[in-house]
């Protein structure tokens, strides 16, 4: 789009807004929850974030441009929102050469075996995320404690005691909730920061409220008749449901995606009702412990279908018989 | 699985132990004819009509005839025999109904007399004692689990069809690719 004379066919009117632009305000709105899982979880989460994304960078120049030049590096930072994303989800005490073979395997297999930006129908962190998990259990489901203050003006790295998650039976006040002083993966703890990240992102039209609200509020339905059959009805217990594991994480950064969930309006919102069904229904009815990953992996196998089936009326159509 | 209740029979069949993706059983269907949303759909029936009969046809011969009887390694070949003629019938029916899905369909369609999912699901109805209402649950859910992974890379693989898939992985490779990360989405479902 640099070339001033462009012969081409319509539409001839360009937005300022591109595949670049868009991409790096992704980052812009990821910076408050990176920046919380570092202060949280310390130097490992910040290896881990750092790692992932550079991996993911110089995967897809290599693929895209097969050099290492810094312009191709940069590239349009769809990789870098992969590698991001794909950081924040693995716990911080993730050994490195996994996240490099994480990060691997969301760029190549996820992104670019399908044909790359635009083309992949699966997320691809959550592909790398979900491949990880299935090779390396016991790595993908040791979460340590977030770090204190002191912890902090003492010494820089500390080797902190292993501890459960809130899905994992971890006992935690709503509010420590919100703020993210809990054990999980680096991004997904505090939920301030997410909501700050989705302003931004709902600000400058980048996401769409549909899949979101689905997915949000069919997430709460289930908490809500799950605990109502359960005879401990409370507020508290949806609201601690929603911030617990990735579900605020994904409902801002994952289902958003534009690439990989449906076009159509009336098909975001089932989008994003199907993921919280599935998301809910394997956290409190089956053994594994969180149903993000898995929720949106088939959700997203099913959104040409339902791109198919909800494809809307046009103007002035009648019904044929 | 016999103590389970029926609705956790159905969504086991249907999901946890899904018959393509957790057991990969019948996979030659599956990547063969997940060419066209509407081919799919059209096998994904007549598997699930396969299935429902042979299973409860299988299990009475099962369990007044072979079982008695002590003819228990007469099985496979009777629940073959079973299946193959089933499958005669739903071949003369497609043939009738409608020529476009017999012609769709092609070579797989007398293909699912050898379709090991339904021959898995005769035996493991068996095997798993599982009682005769339990087993028309358990075939409906196992064809219902088969007929939604079916229509789902059918559709995967149409729109794939539309996207600048390299050329090396076009085709087959992709679809094989995409039906990897599906089943790794279905390892979620775990009891």
């Amino acid at each position: 789009m640099t070339d001033k004379f462009v012969v081409g066919p319509s539409p001839h009117v360009l937005g300022p807004k591109t595949v670049k632009s868009v991409m790096w305000e992704v980052v812009i709105a990821l910076a408050p929850v990176s920046i919380a899982g570092i202060l949280l979880f310390g130097l490992d989460a910040l290896l881990v974030l750092v790692t992932a994304t550079v991996t993911a960078m110089i995967l897809e120049a290599l693929v895209l441009h097969r050099n290492l030049k810094p312009a191709s590096i940069l590239g349009d930072g769809s990789a870098a929102v992969s590698g991001l994303i794909l950081g924040l989800i693995l716990p911080p005490s993730t050994p490195l050469w996994m996240v490099v073979i994480a990060a691997a395997v969301g760029i190549l297999l996820g992104k670019h075996a399908f044909g790359g930006l635009g083309n992949n129908i699966f997320n691809p962190a959550l592909v790398a995320r979900a491949f990880v998990f299935m090779s390396w259990p016991v790595a993908m489901t040791t979460w340590h404690g977030p770090l204190s203050l002191s912890d902090w003006t003492t010494r820089v790295s500390v080797d902190v005691a292993s501890s459960a998650s809130p899905l994992g039976g971890a006992q935690h006040g709503l509010m420590e909730m919100f703020l993210g002083q809990t054990a999980g993966s680096i991004g997904e703890t505090s939920a301030l920061a997410i909501l700050l990240g989705a302003i931004f992102l709902i600000v400058r039209g980048h996401i769409d409220w549909r899949a979101p609200l689905g997915y949000v509020g069919s997430a709460a339905v289930v908490a809500a008749i799950y605990s109502f059959l359960g005879g401990d009805f409370a507020l508290t217990t949806i609201a601690w449901q929603l911030m617990a594991g990735g579900l605020l994480f994904a409902a801002v950064f994952m289902i958003t995606d534009m690439v990989t969930s449906p076009v159509t309006k009336t098909g975001r919102l089932l989008f994003g009702i199907g993921c919280g069904l599935i998301t809910m229904v394997i956290r409190l009815y089956l053994s594994a412990p969180e149903g993000v990953t898995y929720g949106i992996l088939f959700m997203n196998a099913m959104v040409p279908l339902i791109d198919r089936y909800t494809v809307p009326k046009v103007f002035g159509e009648v019904k044929s018989r | 699985m016999s103590e389970y209740g029926l609705f956790m029979i159905f969504f086991a069949a249907a999901f946890f132990n899904n018959f393509v993706l957790i057991q990969f059983l019948g996979i030659c269907p599956f990547l063969g004819v997940s060419k066209r949303v509407e081919s799919s759909l059209g096998m994904g029936m007549a598997v699930l009509f396969v299935m429902t009969l042979a299973s409860l046809i299988t299990w009475m011969l099962h369990e007044f005839l072979l079982f008695p009887l002590g003819l228990d390694y007469l099985r496979t070949i009777t629940f073959i025999l079973v299946i193959a003629s089933l499958v005669q019938f739903v071949e003369l029916f497609v043939q009738k109904a409608s020529p476009t899905l017999y012609k769709a369909l092609g070579i797989f369609l007398p293909l699912i007399t050898t379709n090991c999912a339904v021959m898995g699901l005769a035996i493991m109805n068996v095997t798993e004692g599982l009682n005769i209402i339990q087993t028309l649950v358990h075939a409906l859910g196992a064809a219902a689990g088969f007929t939604l992974v079916l229509v789902m890379l059918a559709g995967l693989r149409e729109h794939l069809e539309i996207h600048d898939v390299p050329k090396p992985l076009a085709g087959v490779p992709v679809a094989l690719l995409a039906a990897g990360i599906l089943a790794l989405a279905f390892s979620g479902f775990v009891l």
